[in-house]
């Protein structure tokens, strides 16, 4: 594997320039990661002021997602990327697309909370969706962090970590099910706390997505579709090769 | 409109890619060799300046060369027609094998090996002589007088490289009066009409504008089909987008050889990472 750096470009302006990029990326992912920190609590404390905050901060993460892909266009009309910085600019114009859907998921469960925060709540205060929403969280800081440290392992966490996240969907799906069931008054309600698992559940997606795009910038290889054994494997034949 | 009435049936669901096929990457050990070079040294005087060169180029294919200033290229573009022997000073040791024929072997014929192997320079270089003629004279060189046959492979030779429309009604006039470009395109012509079977391309295109480099670039696009073609470029996305494979070299030595599309977005080497991204090296 090849050290990568960023900086070092005989054009001090080309260093800048992706160092820019890069910085925006990561302050998009802080303000996703807080508008979700935010949904989350707005939820189990029925706190539709914080709920109302995350929905009006979702624009403002549109428009970082359009700045920067106009950004990442410009850097490549440009300079004409190659190899590592090539997959720099790739990995980060793929990396915004997904931050912008987690801050909608965020945005969705922001909604719901609200709307939930109409009816009684249940005795566990929605613990099950805490429990998931942190989950998530803690996988968005990892997905971010991979960025920061260039750490392809992160790719093999987050997959691991996402299908742990759709195991535990599903658990949910069936526990409200038979909620559901068991009083039909309660049906608007479960129906709104199990869009909040769905929205929890496509954030894991998005997160594992950060990963592979960690992986793909530090090793240049597509991962997509692959499963973790898969890529294990594949950092285990390059290490052992060196 | 329902979408499954576009898709398309049996086969591969996937479309051919951007470059025509659905390759992921290409495989240069897979690749039918053209020219087998065999720790190739090169010294001019006491300076070594190729150093155990061992590569395989592929037939019908275009193999960039890249690299700094000083690194080879040049001189190892210039060893595969043996332009290097005019040189007093320059000795080589080591093989080229072109068809599995040593192109340093005694026996071979140095002018009918230069007819095999043709070479296109930096700086296009026109004879004071009308476009035709420009053409027919490696044919007349060879004996060939007869006015149909002469007429038949200067118009060939000036379609194959993209100028036959640009300078059909005016094939008496002198070369010179051609475009920068267009002088570049003739001397490509020139070098097709004796039916090379290797072409070299150096530096081509650097002293040629955008539009005439990209015309150039055409041509070595269609020239492929018929011709191997081995090209010299201080411009790295010239190489990224008329190249098959892609030589890095530094310092004398072949440091990468690989699939273009693979040495441009996953280089191996770190020298070539530095060099291809703009770093220090």
């Amino acid at each position: 594997m090849i050290e990568r750096t960023f900086d070092q470009h005989i054009s001090r302006q080309f260093n800048n320039e992706l160092e820019h990029l890069r910085q925006q990326m990561m302050a998009m992912g802080g303000i996703v990661e807080q508008m979700l920190r935010q949904a989350v609590q707005a939820l189990i404390e029925s706190d539709t002021a914080l709920a109302q905050v995350v929905i009006d901060t979702d624009d403002q993460v549109n428009q970082i997602e359009k700045k920067l892909d106009e950004e990442c266009t410009l850097v490549i009309a440009r300079r004409q990327p190659a190899a590592s910085d090539l997959r720099l600019i790739f990995a980060i114009i793929k990396a915004i697309s997904d931050l912008e859907r987690i801050g909608d998921e965020a945005e969705k469960i922001a909604r719901w909370a609200i709307s939930l925060a109409d009816y009684s709540r249940p005795r566990n205060d929605y613990r099950e969706l805490e429990l998931l929403g942190h989950t998530v969280l803690d996988m968005l800081r990892q997905g971010l962090d991979g960025f920061t440290r260039l750490s392809p392992e992160v790719a093999i966490e987050l997959k691991n970590q996402d299908k742990k996240v759709d195991q535990e969907y599903e658990t949910i799906f069936r526990q409200y099910y038979s909620y559901m069931m068991e009083d039909a008054g309660q049906i608007r309600r479960i129906l709104d706390a199990l869009l909040v698992a769905k929205s929890m559940e496509r954030i894991g997606d998005h997160c594992k997505n950060l990963g592979e795009y960690v992986y793909y910038l530090v090793q240049g290889h597509d991962v997509r579709y692959e499963t973790a054994r898969q890529m294990q494997d594949s950092l285990d034949l390059e290490s052992s090769e060196e | 409109m329902n979408d499954s009435n576009t898709a398309p049936t049996g086969g591969s669901a996937i479309a051919p890619g951007v470059f025509g096929d659905n390759r992921q990457s290409l495989d240069i050990e897979s690749e039918k060799v053209r020219i087998d070079v065999r720790n190739l040294d090169l010294y001019y005087g006491n300076d070594q300046a190729l150093k155990n060169i061992n590569m395989k180029i592929p037939d019908n294919r275009v193999t960039a060369f890249i690299g700094p200033s000083g690194c080879g290229k040049s001189t190892l573009l210039r060893c595969f027609n043996r332009m290097n022997d005019l040189i007093d000073s320059c000795r080589i040791e080591g093989e080229i094998l072109i068809d599995g024929q040593n192109v340093y072997d005694k026996a071979v014929d140095v002018a009918e090996h230069r007819r095999r192997v043709g070479m296109v320079f930096q700086k296009p270089n026109p004879f004071p002589k009308s476009i035709f003629e420009n053409v027919a004279y490696g044919l007349r060189l060879q004996g060939v007088n007869d006015k149909r046959r002469l007429t038949e492979v200067v118009e060939g030779a000036l379609r194959s490289a993209a100028l036959w429309n640009e300078v059909k009604d005016r094939l008496d006039d002198n070369a010179f009066g051609l475009s920068g470009g267009q002088q570049q395109r003739l001397v490509i012509a020139r070098a097709i009409a004796i039916e090379p079977e290797v072409i070299l391309l150096d530096e081509p295109c650097s002293a040629l504008d955008p539009i005439s480099t990209a015309k150039v670039e055409e041509l070595i696009a269609e020239l492929k089909h018929d011709y191997t073609i081995l090209i010299v470029t201080h411009n790295m996305q010239q190489a990224a987008r008329v190249s098959d494979f892609t030589a890095y070299m530094y310092l004398g030595e072949l440091v990468e050889f690989d699939d273009t599309a693979k040495l441009f977005t996953n280089p191996q080497q770190k020298e070539t990472e530095d060099y291809i991204t703009g770093r220090y090296g």
